[in-house]
This record gives C-alpha cells, sequence and structure tokens, in this order.
C-alpha cells in the first residue's frame, strides 16, 4: 500500500502495479536498451553512408544526354535530385564535366528538360588534366604513330592510346630513368660533397687557416673539380630534357578530336587520356570488368591532379608503414613498461600516482603530442642527429636538414608516443588479473620470478596486452593532427625505393586521414571529389578494419590457448 | 614404521628427548613448548628412516608475524620423514601459514617476519640467504585450488624440469609419464598429453598439479587443503594417492576434513589460534588426545 488513506482495491491494486513498475526498474531497461541502440543506429548510419557511396563510386554510370527548354543540349551524369519544400519544384544535379568550358556541375530545374536520351556513342574520358569529359568522338589524327585503328570507338580510342602509351615507354621512359640517375648522382653524390668540401673549407678558414694554406687551396680545387662536374651533370641533364621534349612534343601530336554537346570541338592527346569509355553502351559484364580496374587502380596507382583523381597507392602505403612503425617503437616499450607496472612495482603512493598519469596521458589532445613531436623528435632529436651526422648540410647560411624535419620516422614515433599509455595500461591490467595462484603454483615448483613472467604469465596475459595493441591501432590509424607537423604532406612518393637503404625513414609521406581532409576542405572543386572522399573514406575505414581484425583473430587464437576457464 | 635401523651411522644430533623414546614410535609424546636444542648445521643425514627420531623438517620456536600480528606462535615441531602429517584445527589458527613456512612461500606476502627455526635436514632455512629456489625443488607444494597453467598437460608436467634448464626430450618424457603414473593420472591422459590441461575435470587438475610437484622429485610435499574443492569421489582418488605416495616422500597435509585427517595421516598436528596444541601419532590424536581441546575440536563441540 502506498497511500496512507484508506485505499479502495481498485486504486490499491492500480499504485500496486505502479509501484511494481517502477520497483522492477522498467524504464531503466528501456533507456538502456533505447540508448544502445541509439548509438549502434548512428553507428551503423555512418558505416552505411560511408560503405553506400564509397562502393557506388566507381560504377559507370549512364551518360545522358538532356535537350533543355531553351535548345542546350547537356551530356550529363545525374548525381543528385532534390525538391524544393515550399514550391515543390524538383530540381536536378548534373554532373557535366569539361571544366574547361564552364563549371562541371550544374543545377537544372526539372521542368526544364524536354528530352533525355542516351546515346549509345557518348564517351566519358578520363583524363590526365580537368578530370573528366563528355563527348563524342569525331577522328584521331595521329600523324606519327603506328596503329590499326578498327573495331568499335571504343576499341579504337583505347588501342590508339595504347600506342601513344608504348610510345612514351619506349622512348620518353630510359630517358626519365637516365635523368633520374643523373639527378641522384647529382643530389647525392656531388652537391652533397660540395656541402663537406665547403663545409670543411669553412672550418678550416675558422680555426684560421689562410686562403693560401695547403689544405685550402687543395680543398678549393677538390670544389672547382665537383663544381665542373656538377655543371657537366646539369648539361646532360638539359641535353636529355630538350631530347625529351622533342619526343613528348612529337607523341603529343598525336590527337583524338572530340566534339562535346555544344558542337565544342577539342582535341586531345592521346597519352593524356587515360582511358575513355562509353557507359550508355556497355553490358553489365564490362560495366562490372571496368568497376574491379578502377578499385584495382585507386589502390595500386599514384594521384593525379593534386590528389583530386587517379589512385591513393602512396597514402595506402604510408598510413600503413605508418602504424606498422609505430606498433614496432611502442608496444615493445609499453609491453615492458606494463610489465614493471604490474608486476614488479611495489604498489605504493608512486606506483598510484605513475598509474594515474598514464592513464591520464592517453587523454591528452593528440595535437599536443604533435607539438610534442615537433619540438622534440624534430628539432631536438632530429636536429642532433643532423649536427652529428651531417654538419655540413646545417650551418647558418645552408638549410637542407635530413633528419632535422618532419619524416616518417618522427611521425610514427610521435604516435608511438600517443599509443603508449593505452599498451602500458592493457599490459599491466592483463598482468594484474592474473590469479596470484598461478604465480604461487609456479613459484612453488623452483621457478624464479622472471621464469614465471616469461613461462606462464606473458602467454596468460597476451589476450589483453592484445587488446591494448588494437586499440593502439585503430587510434593511431586514425589520428591525422599530430601527423600535419610532424612529417606528412599532401602529395609525396611512397618512402620506399630500390636504393640502399630502401625504406627511407627521412621522407615525408602521404596519409589516408589527412588526404580526407585535404580533398574536402582545401580543394578548390570540392563537388567533384565527393565521390573520391567516399571512396577514401572507406579506404581507410577497411585499413583500419583489417588492421584490427587481424590482431583480433590473433588474439581469439591466445585467447583459446591461454585463458583459465572456470574450474 | 620401521626404526629398526635407527642411528647406525653419522654424527647424527637430534633432539634427546625423541631419541630416546627409539623403538617406540607410537608413544613418542612430541613437545609442546620445549626448549630447542640446536642442531649442528654440519649433521649429515642418515638414509631415509621413518620416526620422529629422524624428523626431516624440525620447527624450533617458530614465530610469525603479518605486520604487527603474531599468526605463529613459538611452533616446536617435528615432522616426521617419509610419512603423512595432517595440520588440522579450525580456520585461521596457522595451518596454512606453517606449510607456506615450509618452502617460504610467505616471502611473497609483504611484510611478513619469522623468528625462530625451521630446519630442513638440519638446514636452517628461514636464513635470508637460503636459495628459495632450491628449496622450493626440494619442498613441493600442491595447493587448495589447483592451478594447472594453460600450457598442454605435457608441458604442466614438465614446467618444474624445464625451468630447471633440462632440455633433453628424452629426459622430460620419462619423467612425465613417471610423475603422471605415480599421480594416477597417466592412463586418462596418456592418449591427449599434448591438449591444453585446462580441459581436465576438476579432480584430474588437483592429480595433475600433484604430479606437477612430484615431477621434480621433491623430498617433501605440502599440500594446502588439496581435497577441499573437489567431489567425494576425487578426494578419495587423491587419498589413495597420497597413500601410494607415503614413503616415498614425505606429505604434509592441512585439511580441515576429520575424517580425511583420520585416513591418510600417521601423524597429526592441532593447531589452535596460532600455537601448536597436540601433536602426536594420528590415531593417538583421534583416539585419545591427551588434551582438552584437541578431543573438543576433533569431536566437533567446537571449531
Amino acid at each position: 500500500m502506498v497511500s496512507s488513506k484508506a485505499p479502495t482495491p481498485e486504486t490499491s491494486a492500480r499504485s500496486g502495479r505502479a509501484m511494481q513498475f517502477w520497483r522492477r526498474g522498467e524504464p531503466f531497461v528501456w533507456a538502456s536498451g533505447g540508448a544502445l541502440t541509439m548509438a549502434l543506429s548512428l553507428a551503423v548510419a555512418m558505416l552505411l553512408v560511408v560503405v553506400f557511396n564509397g562502393a557506388l563510386v566507381f560504377w559507370p554510370w549512364p551518360l545522358m544526354e538532356v535537350h533543355l527548354d531553351d535548345g542546350r543540349r547537356l551530356l550529363a551524369i545525374e548525381v543528385d535530385r532534390q525538391s524544393d519544400p515550399h514550391t515543390n519544384q524538383q530540381r536536378i544535379k548534373y554532373k557535366v564535366a569539361n571544366k574547361e568550358f564552364g563549371p562541371d556541375f550544374l543545377w537544372v530545374d526539372a521542368e526544364r528538360v524536354t528530352e533525355v536520351s542516351y546515346p549509345p556513342d557518348a564517351f566519358v574520358l578520363e583524363r590526365m588534366a580537368f578530370l573528366n569529359y563528355h563527348g563524342y568522338l569525331k577522328q584521331f589524327v595521329t600523324p606519327t604513330l603506328d596503329v590499326a585503328l578498327e573495331g568499335s570507338p571504343v576499341e579504337q580510342l583505347a588501342s590508339a592510346i595504347a600506342a601513344a602509351q608504348r610510345r612514351m615507354k619506349t622512348e620518353i621512359e630510359p630517358i626519365l630513368s637516365a635523368q633520374g640517375i643523373l639527378e641522384r648522382r647529382l643530389k647525392q653524390q656531388v652537391e652533397a660533397q660540395m656541402l663537406k668540401v665547403k663545409y670543411q673549407r669553412r672550418k678550416l678558414i675558422a680555426a684560421g687557416a689562410t686562403p693560401e694554406q695547403e689544405d685550402v687551396v687543395l680543398l678549393n680545387q677538390r670544389l672547382q673539380q665537383l663544381e665542373a662536374e656538377r655543371k657537366e651533370l646539369l648539361a646532360q641533364s638539359d641535353r636529355l630534357s630538350a631530347e625529351r621534349q622533342r619526343l613528348e612534343s612529337d607523341i603529343r601530336s598525336n590527337v583524338a578530336v572530340f566534339v562535346d554537346s555544344a558542337g565544342r570541338e577539342k582535341s586531345m592527346s592521346l597519352v593524356d587520356i587515360v582511358r575513355g569509355y562509353c557507359p550508355n553502351s556497355m553490358t553489365i559484364g564490362a560495366k562490372l570488368r571496368f568497376y574491379v580496374v578502377k578499385v584495382w587502380e585507386l589502390i595500386w596507382t599514384d594521384p593525379r591532379e593534386s590528389n583530386q583523381d587517379g589512385g591513393l597507392f602512396p597514402a595506402i602505403f604510408g598510413t600503413v608503414l605508418m602504424v606498422m612503425l609505430m606498433a614496432i617503437a611502442c608496444f615493445p616499450l609499453g609491453v615492458l613498461a606494463g610489465i614493471f607496472l604490474g608486476e614488479y612495482a611495489r604498489e605504493g603512493v608512486v606506483v598510484r600516482t605513475v598509474r594515474i598519469a598514464v592513464a591520464n596521458l592517453a587523454g591528452i589532445p593528440s595535437i599536443v603530442y604533435g607539438i610534442f613531436g615537433l619540438g622534440f623528435f624534430v628539432y631536438v632529436v632530429g636536429g642532433s642527429l643532423d649536427r652529428w651526422l651531417y654538419p655540413e648540410r646545417v650551418t647558418a647560411d645552408i638549410q637542407q636538414p635530413v633528419f632535422g624535419q618532419g619524416c616518417i620516422l618522427w611521425a610514427s614515433l610521435t604516435l608511438g608516443l600517443l599509443t603508449i599509455p593505452v599498451v602500458i595500461v592493457a599490459t599491466e591490467e592483463a598482468i594484474r588479473t592474473i590469479p596470484q595462484s598461478i604465480r604461487e603454483g609456479s613459484y612453488a615448483l623452483g621457478a624464479t620470478k622472471f621464469q614465471t613472467l616469461c613461462r606462464v604469465l606473458l602467454p596468460m596475459s597476451s589476450p589483453g596486452i592484445m587488446t591494448g595493441f588494437i586499440l593502439a591501432m585503430a587510434r593511431a590509424a586514425g589520428e591525422v593532427a599530430p601527423l600535419m607537423i610532424t612529417g606528412m604532406l599532401k602529395s609525396a612518393p611512397v618512402p620506399v625505393s630500390t636504393q640502399f637503404p630502401f625504406i627511407h625513414l627521412e621522407r615525408k609521406f602521404m596519409h589516408l586521414g589527412y588526404h580526407i581532409l585535404d580533398i574536402s576542405c582545401k580543394s578548390p572543386n570540392v563537388e567533384a571529389n565527393q565521390p573520391m572522399i567516399y571512396a577514401t573514406t572507406l579506404l581507410l575505414l577497411v585499413i583500419v578494419l583489417s588492421l584490427c581484425s587481424t590482431a583480433i583473430y590473433l588474439r581469439n587464437r591466445m585467447r583459446k590457448r591461454y585463458q583459465l576457464r572456470a574450474i | 614404521m620401521d626404526t629398526t635401523k635407527e642411528k647406525h651411522a653419522g654424527p647424527v644430533v637430534r633432539k634427546p628427548v625423541v631419541a630416546g623414546s627409539v623403538g617406540a614410535p607410537h608413544s613418542a609424546v612430541p613437545q609442546t613448548q620445549q626448549p630447542s636444542t640446536e642442531p649442528s648445521p654440519e649433521a649429515q643425514q642418515p638414509p631415509r628412516k621413518s620416526s620422529l627420531t629422524d624428523p626431516i623438517v624440525s620447527c624450533r620456536r617458530l614465530c610469525l608475524y603479518y605486520g604487527t600480528a603474531q599468526a605463529l606462535f613459538d611452533i616446536d615441531l617435528d615432522f616426521p620423514r617419509g610419512e603423512v602429517t595432517a595440520l588440522i584445527g579450525p580456520s585461521g589458527c596457522g595451518k596454512s601459514t606453517l606449510l607456506r613456512c615450509l618452502n617460504r612461500m610467505n616471502d611473497l606476502i609483504d611484510g611478513v617476519r619469522t623468528t625462530g627455526n625451521l630446519l630442513l635436514d638440519g638446514e636452517d632455512i628461514l636464513q635470508p640467504n637460503i636459495d628459495v629456489i632450491t628449496l622450493r625443488r626440494r619442498v613441493g607444494m600442491v595447493f587448495q585450488k589447483a592451478t594447472p597453467f594453460p600450457k598442454s598437460i605435457y608441458e604442466n608436467v614438465a614446467y618444474g624440469l624445464r625451468i630447471a634448464g633440462i632440455r633433453k626430450r628424452s629426459v622430460l618424457d620419462a619423467a612425465v609419464e613417471r610423475s603422471l603414473r605415480r599421480a594416477a593420472l597417466w592412463d586418462e591422459v596418456k592418449d591427449r598429453l599434448h591438449e591444453s590441461a585446462l580441459g581436465l575435470s576438476g579432480g584430474q587438475h588437483q592429480r595433475l598439479c600433484i604430479a606437477r610437484a612430484i615431477a621434480i622429485d621433491p623430498e617433501i610435499i605440502l599440500m594446502d587443503e588439496p581435497c577441499s574443492a573437489l567431489d567425494p569421489r576425487s578426494t578419495t582418488r587423491i587419498e589413495d594417492l597420497i597413500a601410494e605416495l607415503r614413503g616415498q616422500y614425505t606429505i604434509i597435509i592441512v585439511t580441515h576434513n576429520m575424517q580425511q585427517a583420520a585416513r591418510v595421516s600417521d601423524w597429526a598436528a592441532f593447531l589452535y589460534e596460532g600455537k601448536l596444541i597436540e601433536f602426536g601419532p594420528t590415531t593417538k590424536i583421534f583416539t585419545a588426545p591427551d588434551n582438552k581441546q584437541t578431543e573438543d575440536y576433533i569431536t566437533g563441540r567446537f571449531g
């Protein structure tokens, strides 16, 4: 009975029910269930948006010829459709491409469209510059290209492009690689030597040597030699450049002439066209093939047009390499620290303080770590390395630092610092949760503390440690802010080459996270980049998820092996 | 019990009182609060004999403190060699603490301090310079809660040998089989030696822990309520096992189960509130104890 007044049986039953309702915590159960549903549906919605949009980026959508009421014709892909909430009028967003003639996206009121057709011979061209082109193939002008043009227009175009690319490959590429070798010799040998010699001369003079002194004279002679060598190399390189330009303009004179929907002609060098296709005449199989090729290209090729187009290989590679380096740097350190905290450190005020401090470290904003990385790793450590290894590069008037600048090594170490608390906490927890009886069982057999740790405790805590790795890796792979100031570039080649030492830790790198930021916020043509943003986001998600799921798979295997079951 | 070969060799220094009771092992009334006579540390051990005249471990005025709280008060107790001694008493009376002194397991607990002497074959094992690793090899232990390592059955048994640095496969194989046979587990697990030990049952776990303990061939096996978490059937098996191991090993067992103590042990010590109340042959303790407290406890009138 809740009421103090004498209740009628009816009201008492009702209030009893109400009381029971509250006592059972029904609302609480609903609230907690609702909260979970809400959180899950938000996450799922985000994933769906990214996956849906990301997955559809590379599908060859039909190209429609749109006739407008003022007689204009557009060759376009419909990308969006909105209706005005007040007038209920529909308007359509078309991608008309052909950026050199104007905006590549157009909003058109639906009622102005008089006719829509799907011309089977309408081409979409992917180009090295100006993004895509929509138009009709008019003719080929191939004065210096030996190619048999037969088959459908698409096949003709493909074989023409292939022929042009073949010529590029056989004629231009050897020159380019020769130039590359010259460049490397110039940079890594001659110019580096010159810097060293100049540095030695300066040191001698600073030490009080006169310009007539023998060593100074020798150095001067050496410098002159090197200078001559440098000039020679530059001259060679220039000769090669001239040769290359001549050949290139020769190859470029082979063009394909296209007409757009407004009748404007455009002749494009075959080497500037990446590929051309007629989406309206493609079969489903061809579309699927096209899709696979595009995804492949996304993963394995370099970006074009300041990241707006092309592939993402350097960014993918940079992201993965950075996470790996981060792991190598931070996991051993974190695990060792965690072991000490969990197993060796004697419980007390100090240890408790350290534990709280470590846990709080994980909450510091990442940009703070970035600033620390810049100050400590780049300037202090990198600067010292440079002064020690390359003193000639960091004098007052010459600033060509090698390690004293942002690079993948410092970026990885900064991220390692950022994720180390997670690893420490996970390791410590994992070790501390092992029951004391297990330790005693081992000690009772004559094991030392160290033997117990290596043979029993570490295997048993490995699933917990792996959980820490997973969290750390997930955090590191998605972190962008600290990288922006410790070595990430908008566009950089992969920091790996066939030259010793193969992985160049002192180079800058690209990162998927920054790539997203770059094309979504820092690009003049965000609209055109939208598909790319989705694709990159999806790719970043896939990479993080696959790194994590590998770790989770490992963890589950360990768990199966080592977890104590309730006995 | 064979006491006929008493004192045949070596300058064995034993407590005179006990030595005086040669030939009548069951009449040997052990001391309580008896002034200790220090045996000379270089005392050579005669071959195994069984009686109180040849104790394997002797406590002399053993006191133990957890911080400031005293848990053991002047324990004087001789554990006979090759026989089973049961430590009985109500919870918190210091049985386990005493047991854990014998392989210095108490070292793992912060703030534990001991005084007095604990002589294993005449050597004071409470001295700080004693190598606890060697000590624990000589004094094995089986815990109340079986703690098989999350490794294979084979690796569990071979663990003690492996950490001792034995790598030879043939030696390990032989030791594993011998230990498992002795622990009466071999027939049950011989076909799955390399499967996880965690898949065994509770009783098997405990026998595995016993096998693990005897694999390194200790002289003494300490058992801290080894059957308290087991069902009656498994308990019987463990008790049979103790009976079989008797003679090969000195076994000191802590138990709350009076019947069990009566069944498995040759000697029994009754502790109460950190003090040794009575020690004697099990039959005597359980049938005609000298002390009123012992009698009350055994008959279930308190505790």
